[in-house]
Formats: C-alpha cells, sequence, structure tokens
C-alpha cells in the first residue's frame, strides 16, 4: 500500500477516535456544563439525609450549581456532614437555606439550596447553617396512620359518649 | 507405589515452575520492549503502518459491534425500565453500561481476536521463517524493529477504539430508543448527561482501556516472539494469544472496577 493512503487512513483514524472522546466528554458526560475545576467548598449538617449519595447534584432554581463530594456522620452533633462543591460562578448568600429534594415521586435525590438576603457570601469552607432534613416516606406513612388510628380511636370514644 | 506418588509431586512442581519461568520470561520481555521502544518512537513512521494494520483495519468490526451492542441495550433498557415508568433513563442506562464496562471489555476483546492473534501470528510466522534470526544476523535488533512499533501500535489505538465504539453504541441506543420507539429526545440526553460524569465515568473508561491495549498486545506480541518456531506452534501461540487476553481482560476488569467504581452512587 501507499505510503500517502497509509498515514491519510491512520490520521482519519487518529482524529475519529479523539473527536469520539470528545463526544463523550462533551454531549455524553457533563464536561460541557459543569466542571470541577472551579469551586469552592461548603459543608452542611442535616439531621436525615435520606437516601442522598454522593455525586448527587446541588441545585438552585433547578439549574445546576455544584455536587455532592463527600458525606461524612458527625459524633459530635450525630448529624451527618454533607461536604459539596460550588461552581465558583454562583455565589450565595451566607444565610442561604439547604434542603434535601427528591425529583419526582423515586427519582434521585439532591440538595437544593434557596438563596436568603445577607449582603456577605459564602466562601471556601464555610458552613450552611439553615438546612432541611430529607422527607423520609417510612417516618411520613408512619405518622399518617398514627394519626388515623388516633383519630379513629377519638371518634370512637366520643361516639360511645 | 511411592515412585508413582513420587512422580506425581514432581509433574506437579515441574508445572508450576514452568508456569512461573514463562510469566518472569515474559515480563523480562515485555520490559526489553520498554527499554527498546526509543527507535520506534523516534521512527515513527514504523507505528504507523502498524497503526494501519491494528487500528485502521478494526474499524469496521468495532464500529458495526459497537452499533449493535447500543442499540440491543436500548432495546432492553426500555423493555425493563418502561415497568417502572422510568424509560427516559434508558439514555442513562446506555451510556453509563457503554462507558464503564462494556465499551472497553467489548471492544478489548474484539481487539483481542482481531489484532491481537494477527500480530502472534505475524511475527510466529517471522519467528517460524527465520526472519528474525537473519535481522539479528544484520545486526538488527527484532525487538527494537518488529516487536516494539506492533507493541505501541495496539497501545495507542486501542483506547481510540473503545471510545468510537462507546460512541457509536450510545448513537445506537439514541436511535432505537428515540427513533424506533419515540422516547423523548430532550430527556434522553438531559438525563444521560445528568447521570454521566466526565472524572468518574469517561476519565475511568480510558484508563480501563489503557490498560487493557497495554495488556492485550504485550501479550500478543509475546506469544508470537515466544512461538514454537513450526506451523503447530504459530497456531497454537496465536490460539493462547486470544484465550490468555481474554481472560486477562475481564480480570483486569474486575479488579479495576472494584477500585474504581466502589461505593459510587
Amino acid at each position: 500500500m501507499q505510503r500517502a493512503t497509509m498515514d491519510l487512513w491512520v490520521g482519519l483514524f487518529v482524529m475519529a477516535g479523539i473527536g469520539a472522546l470528545l463526544v463523550l466528554a462533551l454531549k455524553v458526560g457533563n464536561l460541557g456544563t459543569y466542571s470541577a475545576s472551579d469551586s469552592y467548598q461548603v459543608t452542611g449538617n442535616f439531621e436525615n439525609i435520606g437516601g442522598l449519595k454522593v455525586r448527587a447534584p446541588v441545585k438552585s432554581a433547578g439549574v445546576v450549581v455544584g455536587r455532592v463530594t463527600d458525606i461524612q456522620f458527625s459524633t459530635e452533633t450525630y448529624d451527618a456532614l454533607v461536604i459539596m462543591n460550588i461552581d465558583s460562578r454562583y455565589k450565595f448568600p451566607k444565610d442561604t437555606f439547604a434542603s434535601i429534594l427528591t425529583s419526582g415521586l423515586i427519582g434521585e435525590q439532591y440538595i437544593g439550596l434557596a438563596a436568603g438576603g445577607d449582603e456577605a457570601a459564602l466562601k471556601d469552607g464555610d458552613t450552611i447553617m439553615k438546612t432541611n432534613s430529607a422527607l423520609v416516606l417510612e417516618e411520613m406513612i408512619g405518622k399518617f396512620l398514627f394519626n388515623k388510628a388516633s383519630e379513629g380511636s377519638s371518634s370512637e370514644n366520643s361516639g360511645k359518649n | 507405589m511411592p515412585k508413582r506418588i513420587v512422580a506425581g509431586i514432581q509433574s506437579v512442581g515441574h508445572r508450576v515452575i514452568d508456569s512461573i519461568w514463562r510469566l518472569g520470561y515474559a515480563s523480562r520481555f515485555f520490559l526489553l520492549t520498554l527499554i527498546k521502544s526509543g527507535t520506534s518512537l523516534r521512527r515513527f513512521t514504523l507505528v504507523i503502518r502498524e497503526l494501519y494494520f491494528t487500528g485502521v483495519q478494526s474499524l469496521i468490526i468495532i464500529l458495526v459491534s459497537g452499533l449493535f451492542v447500543g442499540m440491543v441495550l436500548g432495546l432492553q433498557g426500555f423493555e425493563t425500565l418502561q415497568r417502572y415508568g422510568a424509560e427516559s433513563a434508558v439514555g442513562t442506562m446506555v451510556a453509563l453500561s457503554l462507558l464503564r464496562e462494556l465499551g472497553p471489555v467489548v471492544s478489548a476483546l474484539l481487539f483481542a481476536s482481531r489484532a491481537g492473534s494477527a500480530i502472534t501470528a505475524e511475527i510466529g510466522l517471522m519467528k517460524a521463517t527465520e526472519q528474525l534470526a537473519a535481522m539479528e544476523m544484520m545486526a538488527v535488533d527484532p525487538i527494537a524493529r518488529v516487536v516494539a512499533p506492533r507493541f505501541w501500535a495496539g497501545v495507542i489505538s486501542m483506547p481510540l477504539l473503545a471510545a468510537l465504539f462507546s460512541a457509536i453504541g450510545v448513537y445506537g441506543g439514541y436511535l432505537v430508543a428515540v427513533i424506533l420507539i419515540g422516547v423523548d429526545e430532550g430527556s434522553f440526553w438531559s438525563q444521560m448527561q445528568n447521570a454521566v460524569d466526565f472524572h468518574y465515568d469517561v476519565v475511568n473508561g480510558i484508563i480501563k482501556t489503557c490498560v487493557f491495549g497495554i495488556a492485550v498486545t504485550a501479550i500478543a506480541v509475546f506469544e508470537g516472539y515466544d512461538a514454537a518456531p513450526t506451523a503447530e506452534g504459530v497456531s497454537g501461540a496465536t490460539t493462547r494469544t486470544v484465550v490468555t487476553s481474554s481472560l486477562a481482560i475481564l480480570g483486569l476488569d474486575f479488579i479495576l472496577t472494584s477500585f474504581m467504581f466502589r461505593g459510587m452512587g
């Protein structure tokens, strides 16, 4: 085979391979929408994180602004420590409210940030003071059943009286 | 009777020592290839010639199988996810399974049987027809001239082939799920992009393919160089290349996966 033809084919092959890598990174992966390079770290103490996992998105107004990088348990407060990286393009006030939400009924859990009104912005290493735990479905069902049961017994009692 | 027992133990010992010796020989050969690859990297045209044979000529099989694997994943994923009303997550499933496992593993298996066997047969036949010996007579090092370019061509083309496999597989899944079945296009791509992380999924997949590429081509060139210089020896070496590298790919995949994706959501 001619040298030039071979070079052409190899060149096309290498370019196609690199192109496929770019497609995987930008179109399939999330490199285009979010990069971990420029970010700052904040911590949130949650009473109960439900099914939150590492790498879960951190959203504000539905836009992904960061990701959960680590989840730990604190033996001092017996709370869950959720460490998240937030893109440094997005600044949040110090009194930002963080809550654990679920996308859809059985979807994945994520952290929702609702901005407060403070002048000072969250910095690297700060802790979010106001948090709201995950809604645990079992607890809610338990409470509901308990309420129903107590309602039923009280109405029976009232019927007798 | 004791003689038989002794002979039995001896044969076990013989096999163990033999296989350890062969492993040592293979690793020395691998090191020698790395040390002597300076020439082939300086005369890069040698590598380009091999890239044509291992990379470009494997393209058709890689692309066609990637497309079909992606299409099957799209079909099966839809069938299963539909039961839970989560059919828009089919893109996530296709992309994650291709990037993490199927892309690297299946393309490496195809690469071993398509390119690895060819490398072994070529080098083994060169040895059988005494071309390697003739090179040594002319003071040309066969490891630097024949083995190293093939090794580097394999190592370079493997990640590129796996990336093409995964990319065309995702496209195959898109064809089946979105165009054929009618999953919503926007949620197909957006759920995929939400779930696929560049560092955890794409980069780990690339690391896997690099490791597989090194393993497959190292096994292929070693088996070829080590083949008995007969027709039978070359055929046996080619078979061993495919069997050993397939097992190596699957074993390495388990080890790499257990390191990479432990505790990942």
